[in-house]
């Protein structure tokens, strides 16, 4: 397989979003390095402060190879070539993977906004107040007031790792 | 309430009716959403998929909302009808194009609709004339809740509705505006804009659908992201760039106006000459026209013409329409003669 941009020997294999459609990117190494510090540059400054981009953590190539939903079979594989998650357990099956594609599409990696009525109040709680700390950490990195933000991000990191 | 009811009705986003109506089409939400446990529409097989339908339409049974509307399965339209929900822009080409186990719920105004199976189990799409997404998301965050005492939805604590495709995952909630803008295309200020919303992260596209040129002078904006700001965030958003848009589309009205009324009401006499007396038109220039005399009416240039009819015509003169009022298949060279009877006929031509 070719290069995208040089016709040189693709491989590396991104997903881009353009105008809502997703499509593979297939790039030498040349061309994937340039990308991606275009990316870097989308995640953004507090993300990288804040400590949340999942950037240490960026999964090698042959790692999702056999990646695969338990639920539904879906292997990570066909997700990429066909831009569809095979079900809602996908989600937690693809975790690391779909972390940075979720933040690439949204500039984000949290969820603001409706929980289902049926929510138990306490999940409920704890939904307000993990979205609540995210707020609060950007105001702290924005006013440059990092301690705090190092404290936010701690307990954020607390409270996501016992969700899981 | 039958299918066939609706050829002679207007939906109510045509009305002509809600703020900006000159400029504002209508505006329009879409909520995915997906059942937990099950697999999306993409994994799911033809027993699963009709158990998702049954599951959804027994939920829907008990709603007050969903009580007037009706229950389509996809398979069990022809092409005709299928298209003509299309171009109703009450289904998508991909629901219609691979039908098995896809279902589709409208209510009678055709204000709210939903599609069961597509990229995922619900999408929930109220849409309503006039420039107004903040009463939209009341209709649509409503409905949501009825539903959701029912079913269980696929929700995560750090990613929230969870969709086939991660685009739309977390709020899954895609707002989006229908904007007549001839004033912007004439004065060649129009690229201008759409570059300008593209670096703010939206969308535009046309009339006739995703993928489409602009047609019409029509163009339709959404907001791109979903995750990251609560729907209510979103909403302002897109309500403070289509704002910006339709202060844009009024100054160059004006100055249209001031510097060349004459040419103005040449082209659109012009297009209200040619709508009126056209024996065969063609889909293309009737929407041109239209565009023109939409305009024209808005700058009350013309005054015997309600803009509800022109609305309207965009809508009815596309081909499942025109086969449905006629009442058989019709091929392209009778399609553009019933096309320019039908005009003439709504706009008192000769
Ligand atoms: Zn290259
Ligand atoms: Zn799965």
């Amino acid at each position: 397989m070719k290069c995208d941009l040089c016709n040189k020997k693709a491989t590396v294999h991104l997903t881009e979003i353009v105008d809502e459609q997703m499509t593979e990117m297939h790039l030498c190494e040349d061309c994937a390095r340039e990308k991606s510090v275009q990316m870097e540059q989308q995640f953004g400054l507090a993300d990288l402060l804040a400590g949340l981009a999942d950037f240490g953590k960026q999964v090698k190539k042959d790692e999702s190879v056999n990646l695969k939903c338990t639920n539904c079979g879906m292997s990570y594989e066909d997700f990429r070539k066909f831009g569809r998650l095979g079900c809602s357990e996908c989600y937690p099956s693809f975790k690391m993977h779909l972390a940075t594609l979720l933040k690439k599409i949204h500039g984000a990696n949290q969820h603001f906004g409706k929980t289902p009525v049926k929510m138990p109040p306490s999940e409920k709680k704890k939904i307000e107040n993990l979205q609540d700390m995210k707020n609060k950490l950007l105001d702290a990195i924005q006013s440059e007031n990092f301690e705090l933000a190092a404290q936010l991000r701690d307990q954020i990191r607390n409270l996501e790792s016992k969700e899981k | 309430m039958k299918l066939e009811d609706f050829i002679h009705n207007t939906g109510q986003w045509l009305k002509g009716t809600g703020a900006y109506a000159n400029i504002v089409m209508s505006s329009r939400l879409r909520l995915a959403r997906n059942l937990a446990k099950h697999p999306f529409p993409n994994k799911a097989d033809k027993k699963e998929l009709l158990a998702i339908c049954e599951t959804i339409k027994a939920a829907m049974d008990e709603i007050p909302q969903f009580k007037d509307s009706i229950f389509l399965k996809i398979q069990d339209l022809d092409n005709v009808d299928r298209q003509f929900l299309i171009e109703r822009h009450l289904m998508s080409h991909e629901h219609a194009a691979n039908p098995e186990g896809k279902a589709l719920v409208v209510s009678k105004e055709e204000i709210l609709s939903v599609m069961i199976n597509e990229e995922d189990h619900m999408r929930i799409q109220v849409m309503e004339s006039g420039f107004n997404l903040e009463e939209i998301w009341n209709v649509a965050t409503t409905i949501d809740d009825e539903l959701a005492k029912k079913l269980d939805f696929a929700y995560s604590m750090q990613w929230g509705y969870l969709t086939a495709c991660p685009t739309n995952t977390g709020t899954a909630m895609r707002g989006s505006v229908m904007l007549h803008l001839p004033a912007l295309v004439m004065t060649k200020q129009i690229n201008k804009v759409l570059t300008a919303i593209s670096k703010l992260n939206f969308a535009s596209r046309g009339f006739y659908g995703e993928g489409t040129q602009a047609s019409g002078n029509f163009y339709q904006i959404s907001n791109q992201v979903s995750m990251g700001h609560s729907e209510q965030d979103v909403i302002q958003n897109i309500n403070g760039l289509i704002r910006q848009v339709i202060e844009q589309e009024e100054q160059a009205r004006q100055a249209l106006l001031l510097q060349n009324k004459p040419m103005l009401e040449d082209k659109i006499f012009r297009s209200y000459g040619v709508l009126k007396n056209a024996h065969i038109i063609s889909s293309q220039e009737t929407v041109e026209l239209l565009s023109m005399l939409r305009l024209g009416i808005d700058l009350q240039i013309i005054k015997d013409i309600d803009q509800k009819i022109i609305n309207d015509l965009f809508i009815k003169i596309q081909p499942a329409h025109l086969q449905k009022l006629e009442g058989k298949k019709l091929n392209a060279a009778d399609r553009d003669r019933k096309r320019a009877s039908l005009i003439r006929q709504k706009i008192g031509g000769n």
